[in-house]
Order: structure tokens, then C-alpha cells, then sequence
């Protein structure tokens, strides 16, 4: 039986006389026709065998001993201070700031992660998380939602499941995509882009890098859409900001990103973050919480939930969404991840994640039958097209406890290295490329 | 006390990253960021210290008793953390080979079936992210289910005046209209009130039970068979699964979807907003609009399937909130059958005894028996003293306890509404309910000064007002 129930008999049986019933049961008198007649659940464990029981689900996961795929999910280095901070139980068990007076600490950290946000986006204002980069995607795309116009055009280099969930959320709103083609330089075509920009298109959606690794040209894609008088929103990798020419200078109105890279473990896809920076003029459309500073009578800084008028349990179908519970405790990650790195270490990171890929693409195109898909520069994925097919590179790379990039298609494979990848292993994974090719 | 920023050197850095062993290489100047990059320059033990502080500055269950109404603040077992926390699970990639995740995808397999174990659904996603997001992902699939069946005149949700904020929302962002309908003082459904609203523009009626006042509606079966008459779904609300567990399952009800909270009622933190997870249950009907891929298990095996062709799509990028997945799992392996039922029990138990300890300084909301969270109002001590819900929140934090959820539910005035939940004991309920009283008497003796609360935190109350009015959203040096 479990420990986590306080009550003894003799309680239970106290408390009982004070509520005027007989026993637990009676507490649903009347409600004996609904009763449940048979609950395939097994017995409960001890904590002990349970353990043990997820040790062994554990040990059925095979943890790769070097990793070469991305696609959405990066592997990096996470210092020790990130997992011992956020293992204090202040922040893991309490609940969304309502009650200011006694969370200011959740709510200065989230507010310290809206200013991070916004300084790696170089935009002006940002929420306390969203679910992941693809929601964040598809919230950022509905915020600049104008009444009279219904289309949004996605660059084909958004990740494939991002588009599915913008699909998903934009569907039921009656709202149509359409995708621009890339060129064949992996990057989205501007040509295309501007064919389609016709006047029922509010908004355009870019990565960056887009899914393929490839660096857009997002400020010559900022100004066609400017020309046309479109929204630009930017989906961002968060590393890539600190080194690339920001999503505000490029002239997004919103950039979005995942970030899972600032602190969090792989964990088989979840949880993760969804941040968004957006430009001062759509504040009150941001979509989730929001964390702004104000002072208490005696001039304190005090920090509060605000601008809540946006919010569910104000606007109720009004609102601009549904969310309540985010991603607080991933934000305080990343935050505190931030922190760690600071300035110079977002930069070292990210400029690690360049010449690595770049090392291991250089080195993957010297062996006969390896060429890159891709001419355009790229930032830490990129995209080989290879005699021997995909499947078994894969297969031979396992063999070598090595987890190889994503298959795209039958010899097309896309692979990741950041500032975790070690010459090394680099190295080794290229000696088993030039067995199989 | 200061932000992070402030605390920044120039020259500082915190991180200690191998160095790079490969030939650098400097991407195009034109590619490159032109604007400063102002993030905070500290060193390790100042990144310690600041974020050490701010913990102190917030208020968690492993602090004290937190009888936030609606949101099921149970404790949160060291045991989930430990188990969500081992490398064979957060080291595993969400796109390797299915064949190397077998452990994953089987729990996350036992724990779908055992979530539609408990609320008698037939197929279960574990995709959602949180309560609200899996609100949605129901409402996407009954919005599926009728336009499959070329039913596509139910473009009204029916929500009760009585409901969560989040259930219109998320009918909204649907595309729905939503159709408020009011409910009897009891927070329960006004049967005449539902049937004139139902009709052949009725997609789902959204309905917790217990409802928001605490309070099971008896005539479930009968709204039930109002809103399938009229060809509607009944969705559920599963915020307050917490007081039914294992003695009456949605699915029995006749609900034809449920969201559920894993960071409520299966112990899971909220990590102070997150994150969470909100698994969607349906009926077998409704099953091939489930959001891919699902798990499968065949022979032993388990698979990462797609749903097919009349999927709804996905709604997030990977497979959901794993490691809270794993942290539920646990949680039910523990309990099990019996534990499971005799936690809602003890959830009951713990809101009757606090509200017939209460009932005699506050009016109450259910005569008789409430279910997991009762609602009281301070109405008249509002209209005798001039101190209000908000007052009494703010002085219980002097007292080192959260308050409960105030205002809401919507329907009743000044309303403070407790969920003290099963892992309470009897003595810090004890403890509670004096205190409570203890405020009463504060507040009579000297009303003025009581809304002086809270003196004892790192601020008074703050200026929201001018929060809204003046958004200072980053800091700026």
C-alpha cells in the first residue's frame, strides 16, 4: 500500500464522525449506480519494486554512445549547476505564480527568461513559454491573423512535424497553407516566395536554420514580405541566434524557436520549450503567460502575472488561447542554462556547433560516394546524398554504438554535430562510413 | 533583489566546455549577428546563490499545505523524480529506432492502457502538453468525428456559466461558438437550461463532474442522454478526476472523451507552470482521429504507429511530455488498484472534514457531502466588514499557508474555493482550519489592518494595475 496517504485508521474514523458518514463509501450515497464494476488495474508495489521496475524499462532503451541526429531534438552539453538548481523543490512543486507575495522567486526567473529570449531574438517583448517550437509556431502564426485575409505561406524547409501541428491548428480556423518551395541550394526560393505573395497572405513562416541545416537568407525573405505587407515570423534554433544576424534585424515580427538545446536532456522528445520573441506592437496578442515587474506600496520591485485580460480565465472564449499550465520549469532550465553560458559561452557553443559540422561534412565528402545535397552554408545539420543506402549506414553505424543522422529518403540522410561530438568520435564515425559506402 | 543582469562582470562565464578540437570555421561576416549579445557574464557560485535565493522566494508542496481549488495539489513522490531522472530515459533520442526505445514506448503503452483503465475510455493519446492543450486536442476530435459523418452543421459547444476557463477557450480556438449555458446555485446542470440550448448545431456539451463547486451531478445520466439525443458528444473535464478515481469512470457516465491532468491528479509536479500533460481518452468511435503516431504492441513488440488517413494531425512535435509520463506511471504502479481508489476516498474525506470544521464562519456551497474541493464564500463578511476573498488569500500567506483558489468559480461571490487532497493529514488540516478561523476573529477585531496582509513576504501587494497599464516585460540596465 502506498506511503503517500498520511491518514491512520483511527484518523480516518475521527474524521469520519466530524463529516457525519459511516465509512469512506458512503461518501458517494447515491451515487452507487454509477459505481465502477471492475478495474483492470493490477495490485499496487512497494517504491522499492517499482524502482526496479523502471530500471529495467530503462535498461531496454539503448543510449547511443555518440550521436549524430538532430532534426528537432540536439544533444548538448549540460552543466552540473543547471540539474542541481533545478532539482529544488521550491521550484519543481509549486504551482503557476497566482499568489505573487510568496513566488516572486518564479516569477523574477521567468522574467529574466522573457529578457534572455528577447536579447537572443533582438526582439522587444516575450511570454513565460509556450508547449514546444511547433506550438510556438503555430500560435505565432495565428497572432498575426488579420480579419480579412486567410492564407499563410510555410517555407518547405519548416520541420515536417511543425507543419503537421500548424496544420492541426490551423485548419479548424479555416485558414489555408501553402509552401514555398526550396532552390536548389537547400534554401527557400525567393522567387517562389514572392509569386505567392499575394494579398490574401498575412503571414510567412521561415526556419532558421531551416530543417535541413541550411542558413536562409531571412533579411532578402523579411523584405519581400515587408514589400507585401505580410507578417514575417521565424522559427529559431537558439544557439544559431547567438551567432547569426537576429530575427528582429532581419525583420520578423515574431521569431519562435524550441529550447530543448538550452539545458534540457533529449528524454525521447519531451518535455521541451517553446519560447517566442515578437515585436512591442503585438504584445497584447501573445498568446500564454506573462510575467511583467511593477513595485508594492513601499516601492519594492515586485514582480506579477500581467496583462492577463489576454488570458482564459478572464476572456474565457475571448481569449487569445486556451493555456494555462506552459513549460515554467523547461524556461527556468534554459534560463539558468543562459546564465551558465553567458555571452560568451551561447557564443562558443554555437561557434563549436558550426566548425564541427563543418569538419565532419568536409571530412564525410572526401569518401567516394558521399556528396553534399545542399550547396548553401548550413550551421550544425546538413544533408548527404550517398551511393549506399540510407538504411544501412544507419544499421552499420548502431553496430558501432553509434546513432547516425535521419534518414530522409532511400540515400538521403541528414546529420547533426555540436560542441558534444569530439573529434574522435567524429573520426570513428567516419571510418565506419568509409567500410559501409 | 537584483536580477541576474545586474549581477553581471564583463569577463565572467560560468560554463567550463572542452575546447574545440577541431579547425575552426568562421561563417560569412554576412551571415553573422551585427547587435551585442547581452546576456549575464557570471561566475559559477554567483549562478548558484542567485538561483538558490530566488527558490526561496517561492512556495512549493514540499513546503506546506497548498489547497489550491481545481489545480489538486497532492504531494509529488521522490520516486517519480528518481525514476523520471535515469540516463536510459533522458539520454534516448526521439527519432532512433523504434527497436532501441522498447522500454519507452512501453511505458508509455502501460500507461495509456492504464489511464483507460481508470476513466473507462477505449484508446488513449498521451501527446498533449497540459490540461488546456489537451482540451483542445478532444475538441479537435469531435469536431473529426462529426465532419467524417458528414454532419457538418454542430458548430456549437455548450459550456456550463460554472466551467473552467480553459473549456471555452478551447472551444474558441476550434473554431466553435461557444453557447454559455447557467447553472443551478450548486454549480450543477440546469436540465431545462441544456435542453432548450441542444439541437442539431450541437457538437459537445464540456461538463466536469464534480463540477467546479465540488458538488457531483446526479443527473448525469440524464444530461448524458440530452446531449446524445440531440447528436452532441459529452466531453469530460478531467480536472477533477481526482475525487472519482477508482469508484466511477467517465467512460461510465457516458462521457465520450476526457482530458486528464497528470501534474493533478497523478502526482506529477507543476514546476511552477509546468510542465505538464494532458492525455486525451475517447471512445472506441472516436479512436482513428487520435493524434500520430499512437503505440502499439504486438507479439511483444511495440510500435510507434500512425493513426491513419482521418487523423486529426499532431499537436505537438515528438510524442508528449515523456518524463512526466514516466513520473505518472510510477505513481500508478504504486498505488494500484486499491491505492488509486482510496486516494480519491481520502481526497473527500480531507474536503468534508475541512469544510464541516468551516461551514460555521462561512457559508458552503453543498449542504450535505461535497466531493474532492468544496466552495465557500465570504460574502457577508464581506458586506459586514468590508474584507473580501482576496484579503483572506493574502493573510493565510502571513500564516505560511497557500491560499485556496479565490474568485472562482465565477458563480459565486467572494469565492474561496479548498482542494486539500488526500496527502494531507489530519493534523495539518487541523492546523489549517484553525488558522482560517484564527482570520476570521483577525479580521473582525480589526478589518483595517487585515487587509494589510502579507507583511511577512519579500513584497507587499503589488501595483497590478500598473503592471498591465505599463508593461515592463524585460529588464532593461
Amino acid at each position: 500500500m502506498s506511503t503517500y496517504t498520511p491518514h491512520t485508521s483511527a484518523e480516518i474514523q475521527a474524521m469520519l464522525d466530524v463529516v457525519g458518514v459511516k465509512s469512506l463509501e458512503q461518501l458517494y450515497q447515491g451515487l452507487e449506480s454509477l459505481f465502477v464494476k471492475d478495474m483492470d488495474l493490477p495490485a499496487g508495489k512497494s517504491q522499492q519494486e517499482v524502482a526496479r521496475y523502471f530500471e529495467n524499462l530503462a535498461a531496454e532503451n539503448k543510449v547511443f554512445g555518440s550521436i549524430f541526429l538532430g532534426a528537432g531534438a540536439y544533444q548538448h552539453y549540460i552543466p552540473p549547476v543547471v540539474k542541481s538548481l533545478l532539482s529544488r523543490e521550491e521550484f519543481v512543486t509549486a504551482y503557476t505564480p497566482y499568489q505573487a507575495e510568496m513566488s516572486q522567486g518564479i516569477l523574477q526567473g521567468i522574467f529574466e527568461f522573457q529578457t534572455m529570449i528577447a536579447e537572443l531574438t533582438g526582439m522587444q517583448v516575450s511570454n513565460a513559454s509556450l508547449y514546444d517550437g511547433s506550438t510556438a509556431l503555430a500560435d505565432g502564426i495565428l497572432m498575426l491573423g488579420e480579419r480579412k485575409k486567410n492564407k499563410v505561406l510555410v517555407s518547405e524547409g519548416i520541420h515536417p512535424r511543425s507543419l503537421e501541428v500548424v496544420k492541426t491548428y490551423l485548419v479548424p480556423q479555416g485558414i489555408q497553407i501553402e509552401k514555398i518551395a526550396l532552390d536548389e541550394n537547400g534554401r527557400t526560393s525567393l522567387a517562389d516566395l514572392k509569386a505567392k505573395l499575394t494579398p490574401d497572405v498575412f503571414a510567412v513562416a521561415v526556419a532558421q536554420p531551416n530543417f535541413f541545416g541550411v542558413i536562409e537568407d531571412a533579411a532578402a525573405i523579411g523584405e519581400a514580405v515587408k514589400a507585401a505587407g505580410a507578417g514575417y515570423i521565424m522559427q529559431v534554433e537558439p544557439f544559431s541566434c547567438a551567432m547569426l544576424k537576429t530575427p528582429f534585424a532581419c525583420g520578423a515580427d515574431i521569431a519562435v524557436g524550441e529550447g530543448q538545446p538550452l539545458g534540457m536532456p533529449l528524454s525521447f522528445g519531451g518535455p521541451y520549450l517553446g519560447f517566442v520573441g515578437a515585436r512591442e506592437k503585438l504584445v497584447r496578442k501573445l498568446t500564454g503567460r506573462i510575467v511583467g515587474k511593477t513595485s508594492d506600496a513601499n516601492g519594492n520591485d515586485a514582480y506579477v502575472l500581467t496583462l492577463q485580460a489576454r488570458e482564459q480565465h478572464i476572456r474565457r472564449e475571448k481569449a487569445a488561447s486556451s493555456i494555462c499550465s506552459n513549460q515554467a520549469l523547461c524556461a527556468l532550465t534554459a534560463t539558468i542554462y543562459m546564465a551558465t553560458a553567458g555571452k560568451t559561452g551561447m557564443k562558443e557553443v554555437a561557434s563549436q556547433c558550426v566548425s564541427k559540422a563543418h569538419y565532419l561534412a568536409a571530412e564525410m565528402v572526401k569518401i567516394p560516394g558521399f556528396r553534399l545535397k545542399y550547396s548553401a552554408e548550413f550551421f550544425n545539420e546538413f544533408v548527404t546524398v550517398t551511393d549506399t543506402p540510407a538504411d544501412e549506414i544507419i544499421r552499420k553505424c548502431a553496430e558501432k554504438n553509434i546513432l547516425a543522422g535521419l534518414k530522409l529518403s532511400g540515400h538521403e540522410i541528414l546529420w547533426c554535430a555540436t560542441e558534444v561530438n569530439t573529434k574522435a568520435d567524429m573520426d570513428q564515425l567516419l571510418a565506419v562510413l568509409k567500410e559501409v559506402k | 533583489m537584483k536580477t541576474i543582469f545586474e549581477k553581471s562582470v564583463p569577463g565572467k562565464c560560468a560554463i567550463s566546455l572542452a575546447p574545440c578540437d577541431v579547425p575552426a570555421y568562421d561563417l560569412d561576416a554576412s551571415l553573422l549577428r551585427e547587435t551585442p549579445l547581452n546576456l549575464p557574464e557570471v561566475s559559477e557560485v554567483e549562478v548558484v546563490r542567485h538561483y538558490t535565493a530566488l527558490s526561496k522566494r517561492a512556495y512549493g508542496v514540499d513546503d506546506g499545505f497548498y489547497p489550491l481549488g481545481s489545480c489538486t495539489m497532492k504531494y509529488n513522490p521522490k520516486l517519480n523524480e528518481e525514476v523520471a531522472a535515469l540516463p536510459g530515459f533522458t539520454g534516448i533520442h526521439p527519432l532512433q529506432c523504434e527497436c532501441t526505445v522498447q522500454g519507452a514506448l512501453k511505458a508509455m503503452h502501460t500507461l495509456s492502457r492504464k489511464l483507460a483503465a481508470i476513466t473507462g475510455m477505449d484508446e488513449v493519446t498521451l501527446q498533449p502538453a497540459a490540461g488546456a492543450h489537451g482540451e483542445y486536442t478532444a475538441l479537435q476530435l469531435i469536431r473529426a468525428y462529426h465532419l467524417d459523418r458528414g454532419d457538418t452543421g454542430r458548430d456549437k459547444i455548450i459550456v456550463p456559466d460554472s466551467a473552467h476557463g480553459t473549456n471555452p477557450a478551447s472551444a474558441a480556438m476550434n473554431g466553435y461558438t461557444v453557447v454559455n449555458i447557467p447553472s443551478a446555485a450548486d454549480g450543477c446542470v440546469d436540465l431545462d437550461a441544456l435542453r432548450s440550448a441542444v439541437g442539431p448545431d450541437t457538437a459537445a456539451l464540456m461538463l466536469t463532474n464534480p463540477n467546479t463547486v465540488g458538488i457531483f451531478d446526479k443527473n448525469i445520466a440524464k444530461i448524458a442522454q440530452i446531449v446524445h439525443d440531440a447528436g452532441g458528444l459529452l466531453y469530460y473535464d478531467g480536472a477533477n478526476l481526482n475525487a472519482i478515481m477508482g469508484t466511477i469512470r467517465p467512460g461510465d457516465m457516458g462521457y465520450d472523451v476526457v482530458h486528464l491532468n497528470l501534474h493533478k491528479t497523478f502526482s506529477t509536479p507543476h514546476g511552477g507552470g509546468g510542465p505538464g500533460s494532458g492525455p486525451v481518452g475517447c471512445k472506441a468511435a472516436l479512436a482513428k482521429y487520435l493524434p500520430g503516431p499512437v503505440v502499439t504492441e504486438k507479439d511483444g513488440k511495440y510500435h510507434l504507429t500512425s493513426v491513419g488517413g482521418k487523423s486529426i494531425g499532431c499537436v505537438k512535435t515528438f510524442y508528449g511530455n515523456f518524463l512526466v509520463m514516466l513520473r505518472a506511471l510510477a505513481y500508478i504502479e504504486v498505488l494500484g488498484k486499491e491505492g488509486i481508489k482510496l486516494a480519491s476516498q481520502l481526497a473527500v474525506l480531507n474536503a468534508n472534514y475541512m469544510m464541516a470544521r468551516l461551514k460555521d464562519k462561512f457559508p458552503t456551497y453543498s449542504s450535505d457531502i461535497c466531493m474532492h474541493e468544496f466552495v465557500v464564500s465570504c460574502d457577508k463578511i464581506k458586506e459586514e466588514i468590508g474584507v473580501t476573498a482576496l484579503d483572506f488569500a493574502k493573510a493565510m500567506i502571513d500564516r505560511g499557508m497557500h491560499p485556496p483558489t479565490i474568485y472562482f468559480p465565477l458563480i459565486v461571490h467572494e469565492a474561496l474555493m479548498f482542494e486539500p487532497t488526500e496527502t494531507e493529514s489530519k493534523e495539518t488540516l487541523d492546523w489549517a482550519c484553525d488558522t482560517v478561523l484564527d482570520l476570521v476573529a483577525e479580521a473582525y477585531k480589526d478589518p483595517a489592518a487585515f487587509k494589510q496582509h502579507p507583511r511577512k513576504m519579500p513584497i507587499g501587494r503589488p501595483d497590478e494595475v500598473t503592471a498591465a497599464r505599463k508593461p515592463v516585460l524585460i529588464y532593461k540596465a
